[in-house]
């Protein structure tokens, strides 16, 4: 009866599934193009987790968590910078650790100061501490190497039975080697006092207080040990990349780790975990095809926020619920149904930021012609325009109607009582 | 003496620009606990509508009509965004206006390029005003000062003086109690978003020439504007009176003195000949950081910030 939460049947099917995944993963992908991809997903599952301890699981909005990464990045990059130049022999399969111990040490240094207050106010001043640090990288160039960064080699020495990280492959095994054990030992962390005691300042404080716990105390607990795991994740990057730059600790890293679990869902654990691998993979396919992308970025960011706040794993859920009650069955159509004018409505707004794109850049590259999903149009007419428009607002107001007819079916019926 | 003058004065049009932006975010931080992350976008968009509108016709009209036209985008994202973001509560209306002004920032540059644009002071107020031992202060300088106090005494009677201006103010503390008295507190409260952003417009009208209307400028201000309302105390006006005018003051003298720890310590009799890196930084190099670590300071000794009512 008492079986530790971790070792559930159905909890060690999971991880053990998630271990498969993670070690077959980079032998379904042929090209090192999608290795590359893989580690940054590895290395971004650990950074939006980290992020997540906060916003998630103590409520607490950082604006500045790259700190932390960023910090840990360079700590790790200088440490193997020392390796390379002296004989001090340390391994590099623990060299993230360096990073971890060092977002940890500026976890406590900032965290201190951050955590005093919670809500808004820890919002603003989390983003003042990093655009403190972005600012300060300018001016100790020594150890932030200026605007060239700081890079150096991860082969150092034959390693152990010839594993030196210098193929790809191998750097790809020791990232998901790490990223294994930091999602175990964060989920680990979500089933212990202090994981449940985080929520219960997240949700509140007074209470929390009345029960005997500091909430400030469990608010720097949690913002320590988050700062760990950034500080890990970004120890990996310097690792991976053999170089980091200020960009690593700068406002708009902090943003897209904000994206990252936010898009995913923050209201879940596994949700950090898809956000980060749809973001990364957005970033480098739409950041290929189009030069518009920041634009669809924070069109999806806007559009998670105001109308699916729970992210995918908020919908995921929901959906699970209902197929549990079986609800779903009788939902599918309305969804089929309102599929057709929501991907209509994507084609359009996609036809009209290119377009707009299009004739901004007329004036450099002389043509206003654009292709979108292999349809030649010219932005220089005020037809496709009219088409476009025409379009995005005939798709709008179908969606809504089916929004409004699913939700109709769905309250139809009051909801089976029992499980739910 | 001389340095200490024109630094002062320079000191105070920053510092009054910096009330400017952070009076609205104030107020409407106070009325409806939403922290605009987007404040300073709507301050670039008045320097872009400013530049925009002022080469059309000229730099009167677009001084009126630009931060009108900011205030109304203001309302409309109240209206349409941030109240549909307020049923998922406060992360969300924040995470909200993160996200617009990351969009904002790509908006502007899709219209109005990469690059900085040519906003310049008007003719008519370009020249010297005095000068003042060998330095001398421009007449825009001056301009700057008198559109900052007048609309800060317009502000002040408003709230105040007038009808509205009082209701306003009931809405601050006691929201319900003015809705069961029947005012419409959802319009009061987009009319004072529309005001804050109005009032972000205009610093943007008349900052964006004096500094650089680029679209970079919405990130380097907000930062700080943010630092100046932790500075002075969530919700208190005059609070954040005193703290941008502290920061103005600051930042403009430590931009002017390249004395270094060292140099001060030599200053005094004392010779340091291996010092650490942070002693040989001269303050000029610390400025950028000092509203930081201001704030820092204030929220170690002082956690309220200078004229908060209350921690939260």
């Amino acid at each position: 009866m008492n079986t530790p939460p971790l070792l559930h049947t159905r909890r060690l099917v999971f991880w053990s599934a998630y271990l498969a995944l993670l070690v077959v993963a980079p032998l379904a992908v042929h090209k090192g193009y999608w290795l590359s991809l893989l580690c940054q997903i590895g290395i971004n599952t650990i950074f939006a987790l980290s992020f997540n301890m906060l916003l998630g699981q103590t409520g607490l909005l950082s604006f500045g968590h790259a700190v932390y990464y960023g910090l840990g990045a360079f700590v790790t990059m200088h440490a193997l910078r020392a390796a390379n130049a002296s004989s001090v022999h340390f391994p590099i399969t623990l060299l993230p650790l360096v990073g971890g111990v060092a977002g940890l040490l500026f976890g406590v240094a900032f965290g201190y100061v951050t955590t005093k207050r919670a809500g808004t106010t820890f919002a603003m001043i989390s983003l003042g501490i990093g655009e403190m640090v972005a600012a300060s990288s300018l001016m100790f160039p020594a150890f932030f190497g200026g605007e060239g960064g700081v890079s150096s080699n991860r082969v150092v020495g034959k390693g152990l039975f010839g594993i030196n990280y210098g193929p790809q492959i191998q750097m790809y095994y020791l990232i998901a080697g790490w990223a294994f054990l930091s999602i175990l030992a964060m989920y680990a962390l979500t089933q212990t006092p202090l994981g449940r005691m985080a929520n219960a300042v997240r949700d509140n404080p007074e209470r929390a207080e009345f029960v005997g716990y500091n909430p400030r105390r469990v608010r720097f607990l949690m913002m320590m040990l988050a700062g760990f795991f950034a500080g890990i994740a970004g120890g990996l990057t310097a690792l991976n990349y053999e170089i980091v730059t200020a960009e690593s600790l700068s406002p708009y890293t902090s943003g897209l780790v904000i994206m990252m679990a936010f898009v995913g869902g923050v209201g879940a654990f596994f949700g950090p975990i898809l956000g980060a691998a749809l973001i990364t993979v957005l970033q480098i396919v739409v950041a290929g095809a189009t030069e518009a992308w920041p634009f669809y970025f924070g069109i999806i960011f806007l559009l998670v926020v105001l109308y699916a706040p729970g992210g995918i794993a908020g919908i995921l859920l929901e959906q699970m619920k209902l197929w549990r009650s079986g609800e779903l069955r009788r939902l599918w159509p309305s969804y089929l149904l309102a599929a057709v004018p929501a991907v209509i409505l994507a084609g359009a707004v996609v036809f009209l930021v290119e377009m707009s794109y299009a004739l901004v850049n007329s004036s450099k590259t002389g043509s206003s012609e654009v292709r979108v999903f292999g349809l030649g149009l010219d932005a220089g007419r005020a037809l496709t325009w009219i088409g476009g428009a025409a379009a995005f607002a005939v798709e709008v107001a179908l969606l809504r109607a089916a929004a409004r007819k699913i939700s109709g079916d769905r309250y139809a019926r009051p909801l089976p009582q029992g499980r739910s | 003496m001389e340095f200490a003058l024109i630094s002062l004065l320079n000191g105070v049009t920053y510092g009054l620009l910096l009330f400017m932006l952070s009076s609205g975010l104030t107020l409407i931080f106070s009325m409806m606990a939403v922290l605009n992350f987007a404040h300073a976008s709507f301050f670039m968009l008045g320097a872009y509508f400013a530049y925009q509108i002022g080469s059309a016709t000229s730099f009167w009209v677009a001084l009126l009509l630009a931060p009108l036209l900011v205030g109304v985008i203001g309302a409309l994202v109240e209206r349409f965004g941030i109240r549909k973001a307020h049923r998922f509560g406060h992360v969300a209306e924040l995470l909200f206006t993160f996200g617009l002004s990351f969009l904002a920032v790509e908006v502007v540059q899709l219209v109005w390029g990469k690059a900085a644009v040519d906003y310049r002071v008007p003719a008519a107020l370009q020249g010297t005003l005095f000068t003042l031992y060998a330095t001398s202060y421009p007449i825009y300088k001056a301009f700057m000062i008198a559109v900052s106090v007048f609309m800060l005494a317009g502000l002040y009677s408003f709230l105040t003086y007038t009808r509205i201006g009082l209701i306003i103010q009931a809405a601050l503390s006691r929201p319900d109690m003015v809705q069961a008295l029947g005012h419409d507190v959802p319009r009061i409260f987009t009319l004072v978003f529309a005001g804050g952003t109005a009032l972000a417009g205009l610093a943007g009208v008349i900052g964006g020439n004096a500094l650089v209307t680029e679209p970079g400028m919405a990130d380097a201000v907000g930062s700080i504007v943010f630092v100046v309302v932790v500075v002075g105390g969530l919700g208190s006006l005059t609070g954040a009176f005193v703290a941008s005018l502290l920061i103005g003051i600051l930042q403009t003298f430590m931009v002017g003195m390249s004395y270094s720890f060292v140099d001060f310590a030599r200053a005094i009799g004392i010779n340091i000949h291996s010092a650490p890196l942070l002693a040989r930084l001269s303050l000029t190099q610390f400025a950028p950081v000092m509203p930081y670590l201001l704030m820092v300071a204030i929220l170690i000794f002082r956690p309220r910030g200078l004229m908060g009512a209350r921690e939260s």
